[in-house]
């Protein structure tokens, strides 16, 4: 029931934008090109991203995800997560599900926390048009002293969770089903 | 981007030749993913028109460019965690504001933090992997986004100012 009422109190919002949209209704004029300019992204990209993700759950087998991204996979776990960071599009947002699938594949606690932060800094097409605005140095910088702390933060709270014997369990979302 | 549509509808074409049975299961997974996290990016596109009222554009402008010191670091880094701006938009007022002279240190810090401390988008990160874990994770990442303003601040040299 709580779930409907979500789901239509979801569906009512993208409603009014859409309606606000064609009335020419902006609150704002930054504030409106803001908000337009990151839900016009979302409605484009996340359609896409989870239709993946569940092209990814049917094929992928779970073996595969524990042998390269899981506990035996050592560094190179780390690589393969920085590559699909690069690669990611949007941002934290579509991180947050890809990363969430890749865990429940049996991806360690740790390579999943650097290819979520690594798909905040390191997505190549955004750090082409950084580059462009603030130079490359400014991008060079960033990177290379953003992926030690990122790698080594990661490691820590993977390692840390791990002694606790703590696993990600579902968040609330999930766990009202 | 369009490499990204023609990417996702081959995998999908190609998925359903092999096995019409597993696509329709995908799509399902897909669909049932994407209602259960619906709720939350509704929730992040209202705290977002909150947090653009309360801190319009022109606002962060003059924020950021206030100073060079400490304190405009440590403003620009929150300012930077707590608000969510597309990157076509951000870049070009970052470079706006470097060539009115704004250093490179504040600017750091504000669209590092933007990246990767996501206290807008609190409600799907809490609803994938609860509440602790992303407390901690957002806390990791604006230390990191301090770092690495520091190290810009001293590659540029502008630490002693």
């Amino acid at each position: 029931m709580k779930k409907k009422i979500r789901i239509i109190a979801a569906a009512g919002f993208i409603l009014f934008l859409g309606l606000s949209y064609l009335m020419n209704f902006s609150p704002g004029e930054e504030m409106g090109r803001n908000i337009w300019a990151f839900t016009l992204d979302m409605i484009k990209i996340l359609p896409c991203a989870f239709i993946l993700i569940g092209l990814f759950e049917v094929w992928v087998k779970k073996e595969t995800v524990e042998k390269h991204l899981g506990e035996g996979s050592l560094f190179m776990g780390y690589i393969w997560a920085l590559l699909l960071a690069g690669t990611t599009v949007g941002g934290l947002y579509v991180a947050f599900p890809v990363a969430h699938s890749l865990y429940k594949k049996g991806a360690k606690l740790s390579v999943i926390f650097t290819y979520i932060s690594a798909a905040a800094v390191f997505r190549v097409p955004m750090a082409v048009f950084e580059a462009s605005f603030m130079g490359l140095k400014f991008t060079a910088i960033r990177f290379s002293v953003s992926l030690p702390l990122i790698l080594l933060s990661s490691i820590l709270l993977g390692t840390y969770l791990k002694k606790k014997d703590y696993s990600i369990r579902d968040g609330e979302l999930y766990q009202k089903k | 981007m369009i490499y990204f549509y023609a990417g996702t509808l081959f995998l999908l074409l190609f998925s359903f030749f092999k096995d019409k049975q597993k696509t329709r299961q995908a799509l399902k997974i897909a669909w049932k993913k994407f209602a259960h996290i619906a709720p939350a990016f509704v929730m992040v596109l209202i705290l977002m028109a909150a947090v653009l009222t309360a801190l319009p554009e022109h606002v962060i402008a003059r924020v950021l460019g206030n100073g060079q010191g400490w304190i405009s670091v440590t403003a620009a880094a929150l300012i930077g965690s707590v608000t969510l701006m597309p990157g076509f938009i951000v870049f070009p007022l970052c470079g706006l504001l470097l060539k009115q002279g704004i250093s490179y240190m504040v600017l750091s810090a504000f669209t590092t933090t933007l990246m990767m401390v996501g206290v807008i988008t609190f409600p799907v990160e809490k609803a994938y992997f609860g509440t602790r874990v992303t407390v901690i994770r957002n806390v990791f990442s604006f230390v990191t986004a301090l770092f690495v303003a520091l190290a810009t601040g001293f590659f540029f040299g502008e630490l002693g100012q």
